[in-house]
């Protein structure tokens, strides 16, 4: 455990010594906010419309912003993850210090969740980014909290699967372009899948669609916390993780 | 200390290390001698856990590499060909990184770093960047980190490349006083190397071992003594190898006749002598006197760079080989 940290800690310091830690935070207010811009202005004149024409009707700042809004800070992410990850393996094996940590007295299973872990903390720091924006509408709205605590908690867990899908990618080369790029292609294809199957009930359609990490986000969006996403996502996490230190394990009998 | 039996580590196609086996003992420096793409990073790399061996057993401070790597991390410090450094880290963050990832106590660290960073003489870099660092900085930033947790066991691939002279004998220095209560092996292609800093070579070629002993016997033994190249000509069939090779011996100062090997009708001989003494024209006239055809003879200057390059390079027909003490 003491080496999970130090590890997580180390990979922390490495995200916040170059630059890609702030781009990414800043990158993703900036979207973000102009997501958040848009959904509160049309709310907005919704609204305003809906009383001149002497027609009230019910507003809701949780269906209305934050749901919308974090389903999209939940496409945003799948942009940003391998951003995050190219660099895990990818920059260790191409510097050489993954002979240090490999020949240091830590386990490939130490390593791999340290890395994971840095990872997981950099994604927070850059979701931590939308509560910005979230906190203007508690401070001016009384949206209901429990629904938003969900959905962040989906966002989080949906981004500890693909953290685990990118760090397996990134050890299985040393260019972190590679790494990114392909991380980036696995995203874009769940993206994808998510909505090729949305509107299809074959049986096919039903099994990708189960496993497409994606998919999964929705009842977290609409604030229901369903034991069965939850078990999927955590298992996810895990068999990433145990593909990753298999795919180690591999490298080491290849290299 | 680290005893190696029947090493073999294959890739994908090639042999990188075939069936080596040495042991070193307890607090010697040991020079890993060999051109590139010897095999001397892949043992290594097998020594330290980084790599599996394909077959053969490698045991490192008593416990095997494959059954038990965990305590060999612990007893081993280990300094690659490349530095491993992270650049965006400064000098003292590193050590104090590496020293916890070795296992160092946090109450023990800061003591620790600060003697490693006074002992490798890069105190006054300690809040620096690595990445700004010059290669011989970094390379020895690498040397503080294999030894910052004190291990019974040392390996450095090429510890001393990319340092200038005056840094080169700071590094020997301090590989001497480190001998004794730590076992270490060095690998380099520099002889001088060799020479300066171990007690004993293990020299390895295209993956096989080529020769163990140590440096004392190996110039000794080549250096005092002169040895000559010899061939007599034997196309017309006529004296045996066993008559010349007898009567070689018997000339005054040999200590040593070898049958090199007999091809398009020429004896190849090669003829230590002992410590000082001229051998050549005695060696001429006796096979003169015989009445055989001397058809070459020839001094061969041995110094250890002669033995490594002969050693190393394969067959080369037309020269004489070194046997030192070989195989």
């Amino acid at each position: 455990m003491k080496n999970v940290l130090l590890i997580c800690q180390k990979e922390l310091k490495g995200y916040f010594a170059s630059p890609i830690a702030y781009i990414l935070m800043a990158f993703f207010a900036l979207i973000f906010g102009f997501g958040f811009y848009t959904a509160t202005r049309d709310m907005v004149r919704f609204s305003f419309q809906a009383q001149m024409s002497g027609q009230p009707m019910t507003m809701n700042v949780n269906e209305q912003i934050i749901r919308p809004l974090l389903g999209f800070a939940s496409t945003v992410a799948l942009f940003l993850i391998p951003m995050i990850t190219m660099r895990t393996f990818a920059e260790e094996k191409n510097r050489g210090t993954i002979e240090l940590l490999l020949t240091s007295p830590v386990t490939d299973t130490e390593i791999i969740l340290g890395k994971w872990l840095g990872a997981m903390l950099l994604y927070l720091c850059v979701l931590a980014m939308s509560m910005i924006n979230v906190a203007m509408l508690f401070a001016w709205g009384k949206p209901d909290l429990q629904p938003v605590l969900v959905a962040y908690l989906g966002l989080i867990l949906q981004g500890g699967c693909l953290l685990g899908v990118g760090v397996f990618i990134s050890t299985t080369t040393k260019n972190q372009i590679i790494a990114g790029g392909v991380t980036f292609f696995v995203c874009l294809l769940l993206w994808l899948l998510s909505w090729f199957t949305a509107f299809d009930s074959s049986v096919s359609a039903q099994v990708v669609n189960y496993l497409s990490i994606v998919t999964h986000f929705d009842n977290f969006s609409k604030g229901v916390l369903d034991s069965k996403d939850v078990v999927f996502y955590l298992s996810m996490i895990f068999f990433s993780l145990f593909i990753t230190s298999r795919a180690m394990e591999s490298l080491r009998w290849r290299a | 200390m680290i005893k190696v039996e029947g090493l073999t580590k294959r890739y994908a196609r090639t042999v990188a290390v075939d069936n080596i086996s040495f042991e070193v003992e307890k607090g010697q420096i040991v020079g890993f001698l060999g051109p590139n793409g010897a095999g001397k990073t892949t043992t290594m790399r097998v020594l330290t856990c980084f790599l599996p061996p394909t077959s053969g057993k490698a045991n490192v401070a008593g416990y095997d590499v494959l059954a038990n790597p965990m305590e060999v991390k612990k007893r081993i410090g280990y300094l690659p060909e490349t530095p491993p450094v992270y650049p965006e880290m400064e000098v003292a963050e590193y050590l104090n990184f590496t020293g916890q990832l070795k296992g160092i106590s946090s109450g023990d660290i800061k003591r620790r770093v600060d003697e490693v960073l006074g002992r490798c003489a890069i105190g006054d870099v300690r809040s620096k960047l690595i990445g700004k660092l010059s290669k011989g900085y970094r390379q020895r930033v690498g040397l503080a980190q294999a030894i910052i947790h004190n291990p019974d066991v040392l390996i450095l691939d090429e510890p001393t490349s990319g340092l200038d002279p005056k840094q080169i004998i700071e590094i020997r220095e301090l590989l001497k006083s480190l001998a004794g209560d730590h076992t270490i092996i060095l690998s380099t292609h520099i002889l001088s190397e060799v020479e300066h800093s171990c007690e004993r070579v293990i020299i390895i070629s295209r993956g096989k071992l080529v020769a163990i002993d140590s440096v004392a016997n190996l110039t000794n033994r080549l250096r005092g003594s002169e040895a000559v190249a010899l061939e007599v000509d034997i196309s017309d069939g006529r004296p045996n190898a066993g008559d010349v090779q007898q009567r070689l011996e018997q000339v005054s100062g040999v200590s040593r006749v070898l049958m090199k090997e007999s091809k398009n009708g020429r004896l190849q001989f090669e003829v230590e002598s002992l410590q000082g003494r001229q051998i050549r024209s005695d060696l001429a006239r006796t096979v003169v006197n015989a009445g055989w055809n001397l058809s070459e003879l020839r001094a061969v200057g041995l110094s250890l760079e002669d033995i490594f390059l002969q050693l190393t390079t394969g067959e080369q027909k037309d020269q004489p080989k070194t046997e030192g003490a070989v195989q």
